[in-house]
C-alpha cells in the first residue's frame, strides 16, 4: 500500500513541479535557519566540564555599601576581594577550592633572534587543576606550599610548550615572563573548555581559543605586580599596588562540593561569614550566593542575546515556512478534489486517502529537510567566517544531523495534517456528478 | 464594488484565507521587529565618535626590560622612552601630529571614574560618570577634536606620572555633554572639578564637542559621551600612541612605524594588531552590530518572499478553481478589469485582516523583546510602514494570478465543466 502512495505522491508532485519546488524550498530555508541557530545556540550553552559541573559552586558575598542595596534583590558581585577570597580558601571547608584571575605576561623566545610575545594566562591556587580535571601531559600542578611562599613557578599548556620547547618535556626548564624567571612544573595537555567558565567576568573573552597559555601561582603574580585583567573597586584607592588590602573585588573563587550535605554546610559558612563580617562592620549587605556551574553561566547570560535573538527569529520563520506549506498543500488537495471522489467511489477509504497525502507531506519533508541540512551547513560555514569568538566552534554534529530530519518531517506531517484531513472528507458523490 | 459577494465566497475557503491572513499576521511582526532591530543598530554603528577619524592610526606597544618599580627614578625613565618613541614618531616624513593617549573611542580599553563638584565625595554618588583620556598637548589636535570653549593644553600643562599614580591633575578638558550635566548653565570652563573622590580640586580649562567613551557596550550607554581628557603622560611599561598622517599618507605611514620604533628601542614587543588604523578599529567594534543587522535583512528579504509566492500559489489555485464562474461572470458584462479588481479586493480584504492580527502580534512581540532583552519600544511608524509594506506585497503578488484570471474568455462559460 505504502508503494502505491509513495508512486501517487511522486506523481502528484512531479505535475506540479513549481508549486513543489516552492514547499520544498521554503521548508528547507526555514529547517537550514532553524538549525544553524540552533547549533550555535547549544554550542554555546553546552556543559564546559560534563563529569563535574554538578560538583562546583561559585560562592558570592558583596562588600559594597549600603547605598542601593535592595534586601533579596541585589544580587552579590561577580568577583571577591583579596580578603575574602583567602578568608574561604584557608578555612578548607570543600573538598577542593581555588581563586582565579585573569592575567597576560610577555615571555622572552627560547631561541635568539626571535621576538618576546604575548600570552594569556590565569593566576590561581595549586587546587586549580584538580577542581578542573585538567590533563597534564607532562609533570603536576605546584604544591600549598608554593602557594605560601609565592614561588616562581609556572604551568604551561600543550602549545606553548611546542612554541618553546618543540613539544618536549620541558619540566625543570626555564622560562622568561614579564623579565622573571619561572621554572616549569607541569605541562597540561590540550585543555580549553567551552565557555571559559571560570573566568567570566574576569575581562577576559568566554568562547573560543586553545586554552590559556600559563598558569603561576596568585602570590607569586601579586609579588610581582602582575595586575589582573579586571578590578572592580568599590571605595576610593589609595594603593592600587596593595591588591592584598584594598577595597577592590578582582577575584573568582571555585569550590568543588562533592553532596547535597557538603553544599548544605557550605551554604552556612558563607552566610555565617557575612553576618559575621556585617557585625564586625567591615560588609553592610549580608547577601550571598552559592550557584553550581551550570547556575552561574545562566546567571552570568554568557550565550549572547543575538545569538537568542537570531534563534527565535529562525524558529518564527519556520513556522512561517510550515503555514505556507500548509497552504499550498491545502489548495493542491483541494483542486484534486475530482480525483478523490474518483478513488473513494472505487473504494479507497478515508485513510487511505490521508495516508497518501501524509506521504506525498512526507515526502516534501524529507527533501526539504535534505535542502534544508545543506542551507544549515551553509549557514555553519558563514558564522565560522563571523568575527565572533565562538565562530570557530561552530560544527553540525550527529545529533544535530539526527535533529534536522526530525524537524523536517514534522514539520512537513503537521503541515500536511489538515490537507490531508480535508482531502479525506471530500464526499465521492457530489464530485462525480459534477463530471 | 460590492464586498458582499466577495465575503461569502471566502467563507467558502476558509482555511486558505486563515492560513493566508495568519502568515501575513506573523510576516508582519516579525519583519517589524527585525527591521527595528536593524535601524538601531545601523544608527549605533553610523553614531560619530567626535574624532576626525581619517588619517588617524593607533599604535600601542610593550617594552621589554623596562623599570617597573614606582620610584621617581623608573618613572622618569619610563618617561624618557615614551618621549624618545614620541619624538621618533613626530619626526616621520609621513606624519602630522602624535600624542600618546592610554584609549580611544570604540577600543574597549577605558579607564572610567566619576566627577564631582566636591571634594572627597563617595566614588558611586558622583552621578557624573566619566571616562578618562590622557594625552600631551598634542591629543585634542591630533585626534580632531572641536574645542568650543576655554582652550586647549599647552606644553605647560602637561605633566607625567606612573601608571599605578592616583594624584589628579591641575587642568582638564571636558565634553560638552559632561561639563552640561555638572554645569546646566554653560560655563564650565574655569570652574573647580574633583575627579574620582579625590580632595585635589582640578580646573576645567576647556570643553570639546563631542568625544565618545571607549566602551561600546551597553553598560557604558549612560555615559557615552562623558570623557574627561588629562594632560598627563602615563608611565608604565607599555604604551600608545595616537598618530595622524598627512592627509592620504595613512599606510605609508603605517608601514613605516613598526621598523622605526624597533630602530629606536629593539626591547619591545609590538605583535599584527600594534598598529592599527582607526577605520580597523571602528569595524572591529561593531562586526557583531553589522553581522546581526546584515543577517536580520536577508533574513526579512527571504521572509517577504516566501509569502509572496504563498499567495501566489493559493491564489494561482482560487482562479484555477473559479475558472468557470469567471468566465459566467464574464459573458453576463462583467468586464476584465472588474476581474482585475475582484481579486486585488479579495487580496486586499485576506491582507487587511492579516495586518490587523499583525499589527497586535508585532506590538506583543516588541514588549516581549523589551521584557527578555535590552529593546527599546518600536516607533508606531515601524508598524505603518510594515502595514504598508504587507499590504503591497499582497497586491504585488496577486497581480500575475489576478491578471490571468481577467484573460479567461467568456467562452468557458458554455463550455461543459
Amino acid at each position: 500500500m505504502f508503494g502505491y502512495y509513495l508512486d501517487l505522491a511522486l506523481r502528484s508532485l512531479k505535475r506540479h513541479k513549481v508549486l513543489t519546488l516552492l514547499m520544498v524550498l521554503s521548508l528547507a530555508l526555514g529547517i537550514g535557519a532553524c538549525i544553524t541557530t540552533t547549533t550555535v545556540l547549544r554550542l554555546l550553552s553546552g556543559d564546559p566540564l560534563p563529569q563535574k559541573s554538578g560538583q562546583l559552586f561559585y560562592p558570592q558575598v558583596d562588600p559594597n555599601a549600603k547605598e542601593g542595596y535592595i534586601a533579596g534583590q541585589t544580587e552579590p558581585p561577580a568577583t571577591m576581594t583579596y580578603v575574602d577570597a583567602m578568608f574561604l580558601l584557608h578555612a578548607h571547608r570543600a573538598k577542593r577550592q581555588a581563586a582565579v584571575a585573569l592575567t597576560s605576561g610577555k615571555i622572552a623566545p627560547q631561541r635568539a633572534n626571535e621576538r618576546p610575545f604575548y600570552s594569556d594566562g590565569v593566576q590561581t591556587t595549586a587546587d586549580f587543576f584538580g577542581l578542573f580535571d585538567a590533563p597534564f601531559e607532562y609533570g603536576s600542578g605546584w604544591t600549598a606550599a608554593d602557594d605560601e611562599g609565592g614561588s616562581q613557578v609556572i604551568v604551561i599548556a600543550g602549545f606553548l610548550n611546542q612554541k618553546l620547547f618543540g613539544g618536549a618535556n620541558s619540566v625543570g626548564k626555564t622560562i622568561r615572563m614579564n623579565d622573571h624567571d619561572f621554572r616549569i612544573v607541569g605541562v597540561l595537555k590540550p585543555w580549553s573548555p567551552q565557555p571559559r567558565f571560570y573566568a567570566l567576568d574576569l575581562g577576559g573573552h568566554d568562547y573560543g581559543g586553545d586554552g590559556d597559555a600559563m598558569f603561576l601561582p596568585l602570590k607569586t603574580a601579586m609579588d610581582l605586580k602582575m595586575g589582573p585583567q579586571d578590578i572592580e573597586c568599590y571605595n576610593a584607592v589609595t594603593d592600587v599596588d596593595n591588591l592584598a588590602a584594598a577595597p577592590c573585588m578582582w577575584l573568582g573563587v571555585w569550590a568543588e562540593l562533592p553532596d547535597q550535605a557538603a553544599v548544605a554546610d557550605y551554604r552556612t559558612f558563607l552566610a555565617n561569614y557575612a553576618k559575621q563580617q556585617v557585625a564586625q562592620g567591615r560588609f553592610s549587605r549580608d547577601e550571598t550566593a552559592l550557584l553550581d556551574l551550570m547556575g552561574w553561566l545562566r546567571d552570568q547570560q554568557v550565550v549572547p542575546d543575538d545569538v537568542r535573538l537570531q534563534a527565535g527569529l529562525a524558529y518564527g520563520f519556520l513556522l512561517i515556512c510550515v503555514l505556507n506549506t500548509v497552504g499550498l498543500l491545502l489548495a493542491k488537495c483541494l483542486r484534486r478534489s475530482r480525483e478523490i471522489g474518483v478513488r473513494r467511489a472505487l473504494g479507497a477509504t478515508r485513510g487511505a486517502i490521508f495516508g497518501q497525502f501524509m506521504v506525498e507531506a512526507g515526502i516534501v519533508g524529507l527533501v526539504g529537510g535534505v535542502l534544508g541540512l545543506c542551507f544549515a551547513e551553509l549557514g555553519l560555514f558563514g558564522i565560522r567566517h563571523q568575527p565572533a569568538e565562538y565562530a570557530s566552534l561552530a560544527h553540525l554534529d550527529l545529533s544535530m544531523f539526527l535533529f534536522t530530519f526530525v524537524v523536517a518531517v514534522m514539520a512537513s506531517l503537521v503541515a500536511g495534517l489538515l490537507p490531508a484531513w480535508r482531502a479525506c472528507a471530500v464526499a465521492p458523490a457530489p464530485q462525480l456528478k459534477a463530471s | 464594488m460590492k464586498l458582499h459577494p466577495m465575503i461569502s465566497a471566502l467563507r467558502r475557503h476558509k482555511a486558505g484565507v486563515v492560513l493566508i491572513a495568519l502568515q501575513i499576521a506573523l510576516t508582519l511582526a516579525i519583519v517589524c521587529n527585525a527591521v527595528f532591530i536593524i535601524g538601531h543598530r545601523v544608527e549605533r554603528v553610523n553614531r560619530a565618535t567626535g574624532l576626525q577619524e581619517q588619517d588617524l592610526y593607533l599604535v600601542s606597544q610593550q617594552w621589554v626590560g623596562a623599570p617597573t618599580g614606582d620610584d621617581a627614578d623608573s618613572i622618569q625613565k619610563m618617561d624618557a622612552m615614551q618621549r624618545e618613541d614620541l619624538a621618533a614618531l613626530r619626526a616621520m616624513p609621513d606624519v602630522a601630529s602624535v600624542t600618546p593617549t592610554n584609549s580611544l573611542p570604540l577600543l574597549n580599553q577605558s579607564w572610567n571614574g566619576a566627577m564631582s563638584l566636591n571634594a572627597d565625595a563617595k566614588l558611586l554618588d558622583g552621578n557624573a560618570r566619566t571616562t578618562y583620556y590622557f594625552g600631551d598637548e598634542n591629543f585634542v589636535h591630533t585626534l580632531g577634536l572641536h574645542l568650543i570653549a576655554g582652550r586647549d593644553f599647552n606644553a605647560g600643562d602637561v605633566t607625567n606620572k606612573g601608571f599605578r599614580n592616583t594624584s589628579e591633575p591641575a587642568v582638564v578638558i571636558v565634553t560638552k555633554a559632561l561639563a552640561d550635566k555638572l554645569f546646566p548653565k554653560g560655563d564650565a570652563v574655569g570652574k573647580i572639578v574633583y575627579l574620582d573622590g579625590s580632595g585635589t580640586p582640578s580646573t576645567i580649562i576647556g570643553e570639546v564637542e563631542r568625544l565618545q567613551v571607549p566602551s561600546t557596550g551597553s553598560w557604558a550607554g549612560s555615559f557615552a559621551w562623558n570623557a574627561t581628557i588629562e594632560p598627563v603622560r602615563l608611565n608604565g611599561n607599555s604604551s600608545s600612541y595616537a598618530v595622524r598622517a598627512k592627509p592620504g599618507r595613512l599606510l605609508a605611514a603605517m608601514k613605516a612605524t613598526t621598523p622605526l620604533l624597533y630602530k629606536v628601542n629593539p626591547l619591545r614587543v609590538l605583535d599584527d594588531d600594534s598598529v592599527k588604523s582607526f577605520a580597523d578599529i571602528r569595524s572591529d567594534a561593531y562586526r557583531a552590530d553589522v553581522g546581526m543587522a546584515a543577517l536580520m535583512g536577508v533574513i526579512c528579504v527571504i521572509l517577504l518572499g516566501v509569502t509572496a509566492a504563498g499567495i501566489v500559489g493559493l491564489t494561482s489555485f482560487w482562479v484555477g478553481q473559479r475558472h468557470r464562474q469567471i468566465g459566467v461572470r464574464r459573458a453576463l458584462g462583467a468586464r476584465k478589469v472588474d476581474i482585475l479588481r475582484y481579486f486585488q479586493m479579495e487580496n486586499l480584504l485576506i491582507a487587511g485582516i492579516g495586518a490587523v492580527i499583525g499589527v497586535a502580534l508585532a506590538i506583543g512581540l516588541n514588549l516581549l523583546l523589551m521584557q527578555h532583552y535590552a529593546m527599546d519600544r518600536m516607533p508606531v511608524l515601524y508598524v505603518l510602514v510594515g502595514v504598508v509594506l504587507v499590504l503591497l506585497l499582497g497586491q504585488g503578488a496577486v497581480f500575475n494570478p489576478a491578471r490571468r484570471a481577467s484573460n479567461v474568455p467568456p467562452v468557458v462559460a458554455t463550455r461543459a465543466a
